[in-house]
């Protein structure tokens, strides 16, 4: 017994893509990750008939998925480079329409901790670039000032610097927001849409997909981890080589974030930003990621040695995290390139625009990064239609900051008790305008099967709530299993 | 300010209702028992296979029907009983937050019984390596699915673990269309007892020991698991891996208040008499020692729902109790704290109830102030009950300690 009741077709992922693809469309946006789902929102509101094609069953199903949730200053970016610039123009857009789609903004701060000399040595060049990078408020810290800003770190702390303006969010409520957004303003959402090839006849696009063809004016790759694949179907050819880099997560109990109040940060090193403890907007605390490089673009597995490393450096840094649980453990892909820089290119007379290797701070820089775009594009065309009214678009609260559903009445009952999740809320999200296309597109949107217990209380019913609406099911009926 | 109730149970499991009744039958006047499900019965609701009710109902029961006989002798006895109902945070000062199909209330008991049970330990906090694709459950989750939904998460999995628990598991696979490819076991040793681990054999399903999960493969659904035994690996296809067992308390409420939990057992302490660090708070059943019978839970928590009622009479102030130590390869001792004073009211536990890490063999004593009060030499095997009965000196000790001498 299900409780979807509309919008079958994006649930199930049975659409009918010639008619969801009819026509021209102007843009045609490739990778529903956080920065396709922040273009698509761009170019829409420009007055675009935009298409986002996705390889997948839903959005945030590829580098997307799984992040730090960090909403970035820039402090530490390289300076005067494209990517800060890019940071900075999406932090400051995030902030300000934040409010209106009703989306978190945890300020926690983050202290940049030196636990040897070596280390203590690097910060005041990290606070210096910060200044330079335009990051205002930042402040050294001896020990004792940093053990009265956090009480739980570790008393082997050298010194630290605070920047006071660094954020948490919700990584998955934010792209989904931008999302609904350009769909409410009629952009269409092609999901299991692999791009097979593309072939520009001089005045537009002509996509072959796995649901079919699309046409589209102009092109934008913000393909991940298979950007520069995307640009060789593309027959643009390969500007750059996408070189996978694991990062393995740890998520840590709820009951550790009493101790966890800041986002801590090492000193970085040349190849990461390196190891951080971070409260979540859900009111837990990570500890990841690492940076491992490797061939496969899809397979990011966990690996129990590294985990337990992990879990040995949270204590480390926060010894009452030694004692604490461990709810989830999760492994990313980053789409890094052979260049630590943003690859972002533009093909004018091919009308073509790939925003590439956006790897650590693509959640900051999304709407940065799609504004850029807009700009690129007006390089070589105008959108040629009016900019629409920007559509109501406010996103249900996930995160602890605010009231959640549990809290009012009248919500059915509680489905996934870890969380607190609803049986209310689990059938909004499936009955949203972008619904989840499979179990974890369900757990981003509600919290549900996310918790301690992983599913031992509420598994089975989620099973049941989402029965016959995705290609790839939870479970069959009883009967069915036995033959 | 809100109602103040005489006591307040929360979960509704064998160990819950049973404190619940047995403070209605001492006379208590206003108990409230709170459970979150929509119905009582805690985990026996999902264990289609097991039986309960034998000793306190004196006649069997199975899965569900349990359940709906705890939830009458409850409104027998004349508890409020409110199902629904989900505890989400415990005050110092007996005050409940609770949030229900009408909202959100606050509850407040002059004693609270904490029964919140326990739950098995998933694949993530077990840290297995390896893909994260669907088809990788727990116990409870599979009954659960094929209890209240007649629904199988999968056909032919890969069965983690040799516990009780672990062959009820194998049995609700094998009944439900499942064929379960193996069964495999980290411990030399199968951890349930002989015979019952005849019951893989029996049904033909190869039962591996010394055997362990180092990776899992699957792209959205499990497509196979390597195992390590002595060093070989060795890749088994499967479509689902159960993980079972490995039970640590429900524990979550304590954890996240100022309550707190024991490190070693991840359970709330308890003194001889069922009662917390924070004397206005109880605890019974498996929350505390992860796990016992369901008959056994009973038994706790009309013992625990007693020194309760006994409480409330007296209203004696609770001293400063002394911690119970123990050393490796001790999990966990209950009670883990002992309180002096009050001859008058029975204790709710006559025994501690110890478990070890593993297998060991050698000689298990406990001393009061440094005398030894109790000794024994054995062999001991891991998840097994381990019963010291609680001498009558104990509650006047300053220093109560377990030792152990392993034999080299």
């Amino acid at each position: 017994m299900t409780e979807c009741v509309v919008n079958n077709e994006a649930c199930t992922g049975a659409q009918q893509p010639a008619r969801a693809a009819e026509g021209r469309f102007d843009v045609a946006v490739i990778g529903a990750g956080v920065v396709g789902c922040a273009v698509a929102r761009r170019f829409a509101l420009a007055g675009a008939r935009v298409v986002l094609i996705e390889k997948g069953a839903d959005l945030l199903s590829g580098a997307s998925k799984a992040n730090s949730a960090i909403l970035h200053t820039g402090f530490d970016a390289p300076p005067d480079s494209l990517e800060h610039a890019l940071v900075q123009a999406g932090r400051e857009e995030y902030l300000q329409i934040a409010g209106e789609l009703n989306l978190p903004l945890v300020q926690t701060g983050a202290l940049v901790c030196a636990w040897d000399a070596p280390q203590a040595d690097k910060l005041a060049a990290i606070e210096a670039q910060g200044r330079r990078n335009g990051v205002q408020r930042l402040r050294m810290l001896d020990p004792k000032e940093a053990r009265h800003a956090m009480p739980h770190l570790s008393d082997r702390l050298v010194q630290a610097l605070e920047v006071v303006d660094e954020h948490v969010i919700d990584p998955w409520s934010a792209p989904l927001a931008y999302l609904t957004q350009a769909v409410a303003l009629g952009a269409v959402f092609l999901r299991h849409a692999e791009l097979v090839r593309g072939e520009f006849d001089g005045t537009a696009w002509h996509l072959q997909t796995a649901a079919g063809r699309v046409e589209a004016r102009s092109v934008v790759n913000a393909a991940g981890l298979f950007g520069d694949l995307v640009d060789e179907r593309l027959g643009l050819g390969r500007s750059f080589q996408i070189r996978p880099r694991k990062g393995q997560f740890v998520v840590l109990d709820k009951a550790a974030s009493r101790y966890v109040p800041r986002i801590v940060l090492p000193v970085p090193t040349e190849i990461t930003k390196g190891i951080v403890v971070c409260p979540t907007a859900f009111g837990n605390v990570l500890v990841g990621p690492t940076a491992e490089e490797q061939e496969d673009r899809d397979r990011a597995t966990v690996e129990q040695a590294t985990l337990e490393m992990l879990l040995r450096k949270a204590a480390e840094i926060v010894p009452a995290l030694a004692a604490i649980p461990v709810t989830a453990v999760y492994a990313g892909l980053r789409p890094a390139t052979e260049d630590k820089a943003y690859r972002v290119f533009v093909r004018a007379e091919q009308r073509a625009i790939t925003l590439g290797g956006i790897r650590s701070t693509g959640l900051s820089a999304a709407l940065g990064l799609a504004r850029h775009a807009l700009h690129l594009h007006a390089g070589f065309d105008g959108i040629g239609r009016a900019a629409p009214a920007v559509p109501m678009v406010r996103m249900p609260n996930l995160a602890e900051c605010r009231p959640r559903d549990w809290q009012a009445p009248d919500h059915g009952e509680i489905v996934c008790h870890c969380e607190l999740v609803t049986r209310r809320e689990i059938v909004a999200a499936l009955n949203s305008p972008v619904p989840p296309g499979d179990f974890g597109g369900l757990r981003r949107r509600t919290r549900a099967g996310m918790g301690r217990c992983q599913g031992f209380y509420c598994n089975a019913r989620l099973a049941d709530m989402t029965q016959d609406l995705w290609p790839v099911p939870l479970a069959v009926k009883a009967a069915e299993a036995a033959r | 300010m809100s109602a103040l109730h005489d006591v307040i149970v929360v979960g509704g499991g064998p160990s819950g209702v049973a404190a619940a009744v047995e403070l209605r039958r001492r006379g208590v006047k206003d108990v409230v028992l709170l459970d979150r499900e929509s119905e009582l019965g805690g985990a026996t609701r999902h264990c289609s296979h097991s039986p309960f009710g034998m000793q306190e109902f004196h006649r069997v029961y199975l899965g569900a029907s349990y359940g709906r006989r705890l939830q009458q002798e409850a409104l027998a006895a004349g508890v409020d009983v409110r199902t629904s109902h989900s505890v989400v945070r415990l005050g110092d000062d007996g005050e409940l937050l609770v949030s229900s199909p009408q909202g959100v209330s606050s509850l407040r008991g002059r004693r609270i019984v904490t029964s919140t049970g326990a739950r098995e330990t998933p694949r993530s906090a077990r840290l297995v390596s390896g893909d994260r694709p669907l088809g990788i459950l727990t116990t409870g989750a599979l009954q659960s699915y094929v209890a209240f939904h007649g629904l199988m998460p999968f056909r032919r999995p890969l069965i983690v673990g040799s516990e009780l628990v672990s062959l009820s598991a194998l049995l609700t696979c094998v009944s439900h269309g499942a064929r379960p490819v193996a069964m495999v076991e980290a411990d030399a040793r199968a951890t349930a007892k002989a015979p019952l681990t005849w019951l893989p054999t029996v049904l033909g399903i190869p039962f591996h020991r010394s055997t362990e999960i180092v990776d899992i493969r699957g792209r959205q659904r499990v497509e196979s698991v390597t195992v390590r035994r002595a060093g070989v690996l060795r890749e088994i296809e499967c479509d689902g891996i159960l993980f079972t067992g490995r039970f640590t308390p429900e524990a979550s409420l304590h954890m996240l208040s100022d309550l707190g939990v024991a490190a070693g057992s991840g359970a709330p302490l308890v003194d001889q008499y069922g009662r917390l660090q924070n004397p206005l708070y109880f605890a019974a059943g498996n929350v505390l020692r992860a796990v016992e019978t369901g008959g056994w839970a009973f038994r706790e928590g009309r013992a625990v729902g007693s020194a309760v009622a006994d409480d409330l009479a007296r209203q004696a102030p609770a001293r400063q109790p002394v911690q119970v130590r123990f050393d490796a390869p001790l999990k966990l001792v209950v009670p883990g704290i002992i309180r002096s004073g009050d001859r008058m009211s029975a204790h709710a536990f006559r025994h501690f109830q110890l478990r070890m890490t593993r297998a060991a063999a050698g000689r298990l004593t406990l001393l009061l102030d440094g005398l030894p009060a109790w000794r024994q030499s054995g062999r001991w095997l891991p998840e097994r009950r381990i019963l010291v009965p609680i001498p009558t000196g104990a509650p006047e000790a300053r220093q109560i300690s377990f030792v152990f001498e392993e034999n080299t």
